[in-house]
């Protein structure tokens, strides 16, 4: 920017030093101020008002303006401006409603000049022109602006706002004759200060109080507001009606907002309430503020940059009763905490990824697939050659995936969802059915599960027996292993060409999202990694490689555990044939103990070593021959929460449903609220209303059940004229007429009301069911042959 | 064929359908020789003939609420009858309590509807009480509950402490208090559902005000609110003495009382400059001499404790804490909170928006509309501006709890409000279970029932908005 070289010239001798530091002031301050030559800052507040010399270092005490015995109201200062034309000349406004000049210059200990007791109400604000030295603005509590002319004992000119509080007065910068007002009901009006009887321009700039204003040093036709409604706003006033062009939007109501000398877009602002940091913005950037100064514990509540002409040095006041100097140079940047990655879902499914150039860069496999199927999308941001010194290069890349169809399905669930049974039948038989549907999808380790609940939870009689646990070999192969993800890509070669482009499209972005497809991905991966013929299905007992078991059992080893404890010893019907193999138990917990990772897997494995532990304790021997079902609840919460933890809440929320009591105190109210609303929510996307309703009535969980009591609204149209009723009780609006008149009695009805689907007439339930055992036809003599059923 | 099911109000089941057989007249079954128990009070308020809620009750926008109200609540309750009076804010007032206690918030609904019970019980209200009783079981709350204080779970009963002191002292309320409820534990608070408690609380408080204030009847179907002998005498201190004030030689009197005030606000607002010798140390002695005297319109202690029913005292923790002046003699008095130091416009507003959206919104639309409601007329006379007179008592309410502003006059307070009135508004605000019907009628004696309704909503309003600053004050300072 070509102001950046006039930052030193402006200067000119008077260079300003110093560094971050602060001082403790006695009380709150509500205002600060700086003298012209930005040597002395003046601090006001109810229980203080006192100048300050900013030397090299230090904050040095030079005056102490609060004299007297018992200080009056007069002193109590809810704002004080420093003349910028005269050194000797500062005007505070006072909580009740007086506006007091001092003028430095005075011998006397009692440096006040001049009272002004006009306002009736707390003087809010007070400015001094810029360029004349006599002329006083003040704006206050009853919505009166008065002008000042310092050499007469009145006002000059009263502006009536024609509204409550005057929250802000602002004389331009450059229109000699101008001024802003900003007020509570979120209006800003310009004033030109020769006519009183009227503004020259109002308009809306924000809902809710508009607490500050600031013309732009520089450009004439700006102006900056900020609200409650924590917004900051740039007006352009050059056209006919007021433009905003920039709007920022922060996280609490803005107090105080300044421009920063010779950077045309930035602006400082603090706020008034919870939020104790002051931020730079540049307006053009308003979701991050460029920099942020986070010393005060307390709300910020004066800021001022410390020379007209000096972007670099910043003077706060706070509530917290310390008077600061930030230095640029020492500023937070958020930008460089911040996330630069962004990612996003289309409608369609496909998927934006959006990330620091340097990032995607060094992953340089991910370039050469700019395939037929997806197109990544690489753009760079132009460095605007104007710009600020301090301005963060932003350049990024954007790749957009598209989604497999095979792959990203999210079939299995929806099927789930509609096939499970979940109430309504004894245990076993859910179990089993929903043991049944899951195998049907080739989710064995699933039905698997829902197997052993029914093993534990149903009554002695109907468990069948053992072996079951041999399954959980083979159950690995299709387990989710959701985290088996290579983050990096395999290399390419391996496996087919679709296989490849599949998993390379999905990989990392889905994993994030959801696991959904994972158990398909995973079987791939299987597939490629090993290169071995493993069928998805069950088909243990030929265990061969203590890699492909290893590689299993890591992402087994709760199931593991949870299958050794339930084993009953004795024998059950098989349901598949399975080859009973009690070395492979053994085998595998020699195996993870020295976790022996080799080859290609290596990975995969090193991805999840969370995972590798407790396969020591399976050797514990429980087996004893019947324990209460109320043994395995802890085992049951553990894969409950597994499931869930691996994004399968389907699994975790129907197996709530289904154990019901029996699982429901072993899990605490927040997981399970947390598990139904995910779950809510998955089939909601899905359109599964039906199911989703089930959900909700079936739940435990208060908070869950009366969600289908909540935001529920019947809209009623009228039967006459079809038009929406208002809420006019029984009595249509347009049509004047009662609604819902009940075609026997003539009366409205009230309660039931049963109509025939042919006619549309009908009325009370028990009148049309008299009416109907009589005769045939509809009751309103339409002449329709009614029929009740 | 289709059956469509509405529950609606009154008629349930399908009986309901048949024209009026339970809810038919009552005189009917009268003159049948039934004895029916009959409603004690007549109309909606005990103050406020009933024909003056519904001669004024025609206007469109009123009606057009009242149905509003029906449709939605399945009733319209003697409190919207009586603010109906003043149709814009009951639009607002509605609002808020819809939002409150039936819209999306962090707290279960049934919960709510507990605070609520816990906060009316505090001025042993048993209207609103009894009201939400029965909606606390509507909306499936725990029956066990309702057998008092000490059933209900900890993390209510935790809440009984700041409930005490909003509802009387609310100056003592101290970040430590909100620290307690906030710190982590098992029956931890957490913000969202501390503010919503906060204002459900200040907002039944009030309500209570209002209630006593102008002495609202109970509603028909609740308990004590029909009865077959006629209330006891104390309740209802006979009609003809009060109505007594209106008419005859004290009529003058009082007639001469609203000129008397118009003319002195006519005074105080064109010769403000008049007042310019006073100092700023007298300033500060008014107020001061305005919070002191306060204490002098106490009312008589005579009034018999009445027993409390024990179904509203079994809310009540510390029955005996109770408002207490600030300014005792001899007692280090805490600090005068300054208005311009945290507002509700401001302050209070930024910080309620910011853990309950929508509800800064709301309350500050209903400050607002309170604020500035005016018919522009006094008594008799019209075209009045009131607002002077509106802020004396919206500052002198404030005063009473302690808050000052500082670009007030409070001298103007003792210009504006007679005696009587001082002692009605001082009772309604801070002990509002003692107000009487005598006290009703003797302040204002010439002006009209709706304009007394119009100082109870500058009560209710005023009192809330003090309870919430200093509650909110409290969070700030927690919070920083």
């Amino acid at each position: 920017m070509e102001k950046m070289a006039r930052v030193t010239t402006a200067l000119g001798g008077n260079t300003i030093t110093g560094r971050t530091m602060f001082c403790h002031l006695d009380a709150p301050a509500n205002a600060i101020s700086v003298c012209r030559d930005a040597a002395q800052v003046v601090v006001a507040g109810r229980n203080i008002f006192k100048i300050y010399s900013i030397d090299e270092d230090q904050f040095v005490e030079k005056l102490n303006l609060r004299v007297g015995r018992k200080p009056s109201l007069n002193f109590s200062c809810a704002d004080v401006v420093w003349h910028q034309m005269d050194e000797n000349l500062l005007a505070t406004a006072a909580t009740n409603g007086v506006v007091v000049t001092w003028n430095l210059g005075k011998p006397s200990r009692n440096k006040q000049d001049q009272l002004f007791t006009e306002h009736k109400r707390t003087v809010n604000k007070v400015c001094f022109h810029p360029t004349e030295v006599y002329m006083l603005l003040s704006g206050s509590q009853d919505g009166y602006m008065k002008c000042f002319d310092l050499r007469k004992k009145d006002s000059v000119s009263t502006f009536s706002g024609q509204s409550e509080s005057v929250r802000d007065v602002q004389f331009s910068i450059r229109d000699y004759f101008t001024f802003a007002a900003t007020f509570e009901n979120g209006n800003v009006q310009l004033w030109d200060i020769r006519r009183p009887d009227r503004y020259e321009r109002m308009f809306t700039a924000h809902n809710g109080p508009v607490f500050c204003c600031d013309w732009h040093l520089e450009d004439r036709g700006w102006l900056a507001t900020g609200g409650r409604d924590k917004m900051v706003k740039v007006w352009d006033m050059n056209t006919n009606r007021a433009k905003e062009i920039y709007c920022v939007q922060t996280i609490a109501s803005v107090a105080r907002v300044k421009w920063r000398p010779e950077c045309k877009h930035h602006i400082a602002t603090c706020s008034m309430m919870v939020d104790h940091n002051i931020y730079v913005w540049d307006v053009r950037r308003p979701f991050i503020p460029s920099a942020m100064f986070e010393e005060h514990k307390d709300v910020t509540t004066g800021i001022v940059w410390r020379h007209l002409h000096d972007p670099y040095f910043l003077l706060s006041g706070s509530k917290d009763s310390t008077l600061y100097q930030h230095i640029f140079k020492d500023a937070s940047q958020p930008i460089d905490r911040a996330n630069p990655e962004g990612l996003c879902y289309s409608l369609f499914g496909d998927l934006a990824f959006a990330a620091k150039e340097s990032l995607i860069s060094s992953d340089s496999n991910r370039k050469p697939y700019i395939g037929d199927r997806r197109h990544p999308i690489f753009f760079k941001r132009k460095l605007d050659p104007t710009e600020q010194f301090e301005y963060i290069s932003s350049s990024s890349a954007l790749s957009v995936f598209e989604t497999d169809l095979e792959s990203g399905s999210m079939d299995w669930f929806v099927r789930t969802a509609k096939q499970y049974a979940l109430a309504g039948r004894p245990l076993a038989e859910l179990c089993d059915h929903n043991a049944k549907v899951a195998k049907e999808l080739d989710r064995d380790q699933v039905a698997q599960t829902w197997t052993m609940l029914r093993i534990i939870y149903s009554s002695p009689g109907t468990v069948p027996s053992a072996n079951l646990n041999h399954s959980l070999g083979k159950g690995s192969t299709s387990l989710p292993l959701m985290n088996s993800f290579n983050l990096k890509d395999i290399p390419s070669g391996i496996g087919n060409e679709s296989r490849l482009e599949r998993s390379k499209g999905e990989s990392r972005s889905e994993n994030i999202l959801m696991d959904s497809s994972s158990t398909l991905i995973n079987n791939d991966e299987n597939e490629e990694t090993e290169g071995s013929d493993v069928p998805a299905d069950y088909l243990l007992g030929d265990v061969e490689g203590d890699e492909d078991e290893l590689y299993m059992m890591d992402h087994e080893n709760p199931h593991a555990e949870e299958q050794e404890y339930i084993l009953p010893q004795e024998a059950f019907p098989l349901r598949h044939e399975i080859v009973d193999n009690p070395s492979a138990l053994d085998h595998l917990q020699d195996k993870a103990d020295s976790p022996h990772v080799s080859g290609n897997e290596a990975e995969t494995v090193s991805l999840t070593p969370v995972e590798s532990f407790s396969l020591i304790s399976i050797s514990h021997s429980l087996y004893e021959n019947r324990l209460p079902p109320d043994f395995f609840s802890p085992i049951v919460r553990d894969m409950l929460l597994f499931y869930a933890e691996q994004g399968d809440v389907q699994m975790a929320v129907s197996v709530l449903i289904v154990l019901g009591d029996r699982i429901k105190k072993e899990i605490d109210e927040q997981t399970q609220e947390h598990w139904y609303t995910s779950y809510i929510d998955l089939l909601q996307r899905f359109q599964l209303w039906n199911i989703s309703n089930e959900v909700i009535k079936l739940s435990t969980c208060r908070a869950i059940n009366c969600l289908n009591q909540a935001s529920t609204t019947l809209h009623i149209n009228c039967s006459n004229c079809k038009r929406p009723m208002s809420n006019k009780g029984w009595i249509c609006d347009r049509c004047r007429q009662c609604a819902s008149m009940c075609a026997v009695c003539h009366h409205v009805v009230k309660g039931l009301f049963v109509w025939c689907q042919g006619c549309s007439h009908g009325g009370h339930l028990q009148h049309i069911m008299k009416w109907l055992e009589t005769s045939s036809h509809c009751p309103a003599g339409c002449g329709h042959l009614c029929e009740y059923t | 064929m289709i059956v469509a099911g509405s529950d609606c109000c009154g008629c349930t089941g399908i009986e309901g359908y048949l024209p009026c057989e339970q809810c038919g007249d009552v005189r009917n079954k009268e003159d049948r020789g039934i004895k029916i128990p009959g409603q004690l009070g007549r109309g909606p308020s005990s103050f406020i003939p009933v024909e003056e809620i519904l001669q004024e009750g025609t206007e469109r926008a009123q009606r057009q609420l009242f149905i509003e109200a029906f449709v939605s609540a399945g009733r319209v309750d003697n409190i919207t009858m009586v603010m109906g009076l003043h149709p814009e804010y009951l639009a607002s007032f509605w609002k808020t309590q819809y939002l409150l206690l039936h819209l999306d918030g962090p707290l279960p609904y049934h919960k709510r509807h507990y605070i609520a019970i816990m906060a009316a019980a505090r001025h042993q209200c048993s209207y609103l009480v009894g009201f939400h009783v029965a909606e606390f079981l509507k909306v499936g709350g725990n029956p066990g509950w309702l057998q008092g204080l000490h059933r209900a779970p900890q993390k209510l009963r935790n809440l009984n402490e700041i409930n005490k002191i909003l509802a009387h002292r609310p100056w003592l309320i101290t970040k430590e208090h909100i620290e307690a409820l906030l710190k982590t534990g098992e029956n931890s608070w957490s913000l969202a559902e501390l503010i919503q408690a906060l204002v459900l609380l200040t907002h039944y408080h009030s309500l209570a005000s209002f209630v006593f204030g102008c002495g609202i009847n109970l509603e028909t179907d609740q308990d004590g609110g029909h009865a077959f002998q006629p209330p006891s005498p104390r309740s209802c201190d006979s009609s003809p003495a009060s109505e007594d004030g209106v008419s005859g030689s004290s009529g003058k009197d009082a007639m001469q009382e609203v000129e008397v005030l118009m003319a002195r606000m006519k005074l105080l607002q064109e010769c403000q400059l008049e007042e310019e010798g006073v100092t700023q140390e007298e300033m500060e002695t008014r107020f001061e001499l305005e919070k002191t005297e306060s204490l002098l319109v106490a009312p008589a202690v005579d009034i018999a404790e009445h027993a409390l029913p024990p179904n509203v005292l079994c809310f009540v923790e510390e029955p005996e804490f109770g408002y207490k002046d600030f300014t005792r003699k001899g007692e280090q008095a805490p600090p005068t909170f300054r208005a311009q130091d945290y507002t509700w416009e401001d302050h209070g507003y930024s910080l309620i928006n910011r853990l309950y959206p929508d509800m800064g919104q709301l309350l500050d639309e209903k400050f607002q509309v309170v604020y500035n409601l005016t018919y522009n007329t006094i008594a008799m006379h019209s075209g009045v501006d009131t607002t002077t007179l509106r802020r004396a008592i919206w500052n002198y309410i404030h005063c009473v709890f302690g808050i000052r502003y500082d670009d007030y006059d409070y001298g103007e307070v003792n210009q504006l409000l007679e005696r009587s009135l001082k002692v009605y508004i001082k009772t309604v605000a801070c002990y509002p279970e003692k107000a009487t019907k005598r006290m009703y009628t003797h302040f204002w004696r010439h002006f009209k029932h709706s304009e007394k309704v119009h100082v109870n909503l500058l009560l209710l309003e005023a009192r809330m908005q003090a309870a919430l600053l200093y509650a909110l004050r409290a969070i700030t300072r927690f919070m920083t």
